[in-house]
């Protein structure tokens, strides 16, 4: 191929690219657009945050916002002190259970959340020997036992690759010479130098958690993601102002993971 | 595990120092410290068993059983009729177009910023967009493709307006098949592009020049040369996509009510009201989702290691 002919195979290789990226841009962006312009209309005739402020001053909204936070809150804590644990003894101890680990923190990937919450109803109904959907404390722990299990492959992977960029094992044997006990080797020692990993599978979780519809909606808990669905179905324009709000958490949870992400490598270098 | 690790060791052997001749309280202290060793993932399996092994179990079983609990293969019987047909038929036809478009479309945007020649911000922003994106499914996304394309949609008065396009008289409809397939892509594109810029960036700059240098085309580079080492990659990612799609509930509850019925819709209406009449029914539907979910994710864990394979 003469040089000019591989100049101009380059330039439409550009050209095509660009024309890709134009086009999927607008794909992407359009929807955003057209639900910040919609959340705007709704007083005639002018753009305003009408829509906004009303949302915000629903007490529906700020008790059903409160308790996804409080839930994701503590899906966060229970994940965090049910993987870091059991990833970190896998790697130190019983390196042969990786696979069936992994394996198992893959499964929520593969089995959809409305069967696993169809299976809680009937396991945990207020006629078994764990009636954890009784009373409404009880399904608020079923509830967050479910968000641990949905983001039990993200928290798992996050953690475990930060798990592996450390030396485990010389870690554990120093702690150990210096007569540290296992909670001090685990909480001083590993949750430090995995805090990039914990905090990564932290905010998603956080970003799964707070929309959330299916397995609050069935257990009938009165979460953020049924309330945006209520909304939804009876409001005009007070829907696209909630999804905006939706879009700049879910927006803010994977800017602090690069932030985080980030922060970690270079502190490394 | 029959041996335990090295730092067990050093631990016991503190107590029992005297030596081979206490052999059998050696065995025993090995044998409670390797009981030990299990101990240490009791919990996540406490857990795993009762909070997503049991629960999925409990349904499977089910499915084979009727009502009084006898084994039957009756509910797979009765799956036959027409609106459960009729909503795993949809549902596929939604999952395998929006696998299909967004593995194609992801391919494409994953092709242009990794090997298009563009400016080096725009590889960095697609990665973080689509992590968000690909995120960003659900009820909100609803909402935003409702302001986008329905009937008083921006894009909707817009073509009306300046193109004079009546989008909802060419039969369009965003609570249809089409609708939602177009929603879905919103975070099934994103998606590909995460999983396929790697296996992009695993294709060698000197196989393209080897191409080119033997007066080969693009053409020829991506017949003979890109493709054949990306198929892996390429159709076990859309496989993900598939089962990913089979399983959202949300975003097509939120677009369409219960006029569209695809499984998991017919699947909550079971869960909420029994629409079926029968549990062990529902149990059976839940089963069928799981066997399309779990195949599909297992052809795509297959494919991977064997794109993996390959790149070795």
């Amino acid at each position: 191929m003469s040089t000019a002919a591989v100049h101009k195979a380059r330039a439409q290789t550009r050209a095509g690219a660009w024309i890709a990226m134009i086009v999927g841009a607008l794909y992407f962006l359009l929807p955003l657009i057209a639900t910040v312009e919609f959340s705007m209309r709704m007083r005639r005739g002018t753009y305003s945050f009408d829509a906004y402020r009303i949302v915000l001053a629903d007490p529906r909204f700020q008790a059903s916002f409160g308790y996804s936070i409080l839930m994701g809150v503590c899906a966060i804590v229970v994940g965090v002190l049910l993987v870091v644990p059991t990833a970190y003894w896998v790697e130190l101890k019983l390196p042969k259970l990786r696979p069936v680990i992994e394996f198992i923190t893959l499964l929520p990937l593969v089995i959809p959340a409305i069967v696993i919450v169809f299976g809680y109803l009937r396991i945990y109904n207020s006629s078994s020997i764990l009636p954890l959907t009784s009373s409404e404390r009880a399904t608020d722990v079923l509830l967050v036992f479910g968000y641990v299990t949905l983001c039990l492959p993200y928290m798992y992977r996050s953690v475990d690759s930060a798990l592996r960029a450390v030396d485990v094992r010389s870690l554990t044997e120093a702690a150990e010479c210096l007569g540290a006990g296992w909670p001090t080797i685990l909480f001083r020692v590993i949750f430090p130098n995995v805090r990039s990993g914990i905090l990564s599978g932290a905010f998603l979780t956080f970003a799964v958690v707070i929309g959330e519809f299916t397995i609050a909606s069935l257990l009938d808990r009165p979460a953020f993601g049924p309330y945006l669905q209520l909304i939804g179905a009876n409001r005009a324009y007070e829907p696209s102002a909630l999804a905006i709000i939706a879009f700049v958490i879910t927006w803010a949870s994977m800017g602090l993971i690069q932030v985080f992400g980030s922060g970690r490598a270079v502190a490394r270098k | 595990m029959t041996t335990p690790s090295k730092g067990a060791v050093v631990l016991t052997e503190g107590d029992s120092r005297p030596g081979p001749s206490h052999g059998p309280r050696a065995k025993d202290a090995r044998r409670a410290s390797a009981a030990w060793t299990w101990l240490g993932v009791l919990p996540f399996f406490l857990f795993a068993v009762l909070f997503l092994l049991l629960p999925t179990a409990y349904l499977m079983i089910g499915a084979f059983q009727d009502a009084q609990g006898h084994f039957t293969l009756v509910n797979f019987r009765d799956l036959l009729q027409e609106t459960v047909l009729e909503a795993y038929w949809i549902s596929f036809k939604v999952s395998a177009a929006s696998a299909a478009g967004g593995a194609a479309l992801g391919l494409l945007l994953a092709w242009a910023a990794v090997m298009g020649r563009l400016p080096g911000w725009i590889r960095p922003t697609l990665m973080t967009f689509s992590g968000v994106a690909s995120n960003f499914a659900g009820v909100p996304l609803a909402f935003a493709f409702i302001c986008t394309l329905g009937r008083i949609g921006l894009v909707t008065v817009l073509l009306k307006k300046y193109l004079d396009i009546n989008l909802y008289s060419t039969g369009f409809s965003i609570l249809s098949f089409s609708g939602l397939t177009l929603t879905y892509l919103y975070f099934q594109i994103p998606l590909m592009v995460l999983i396929v810029t790697p296996a992009l960036d695993g294709l060698k700059r000197e196989w393209r020049e080897a191409c080119d240098c033997l007066g080969g085309t693009a053409y020829h580079y991506w017949r003979y040369v890109a493709l054949p080492v990306l198929w892996p990659s390429v159709l076990g990612a859309t496989l993900l996509l598939f089962a990913n799609a089979f399983g959202a509930v949300a975003t097509a509850y939120a677009l369409t009510g219960s006029s569209l019925n695809i499984v998991p819709i017919v699947l909550y209406a079971q869960i909420r009201g029994d629409v079926l009449h029968n549990q062990n029914l529902g149990y059976a539907l839940a089963l069928g989702m799981v066997l399309v979910t779990g195949l599909s994710n297992g052809g795509y864990i297959w494919l991977r290691s064997r794109a993996e394979r390959g790149r070795r």
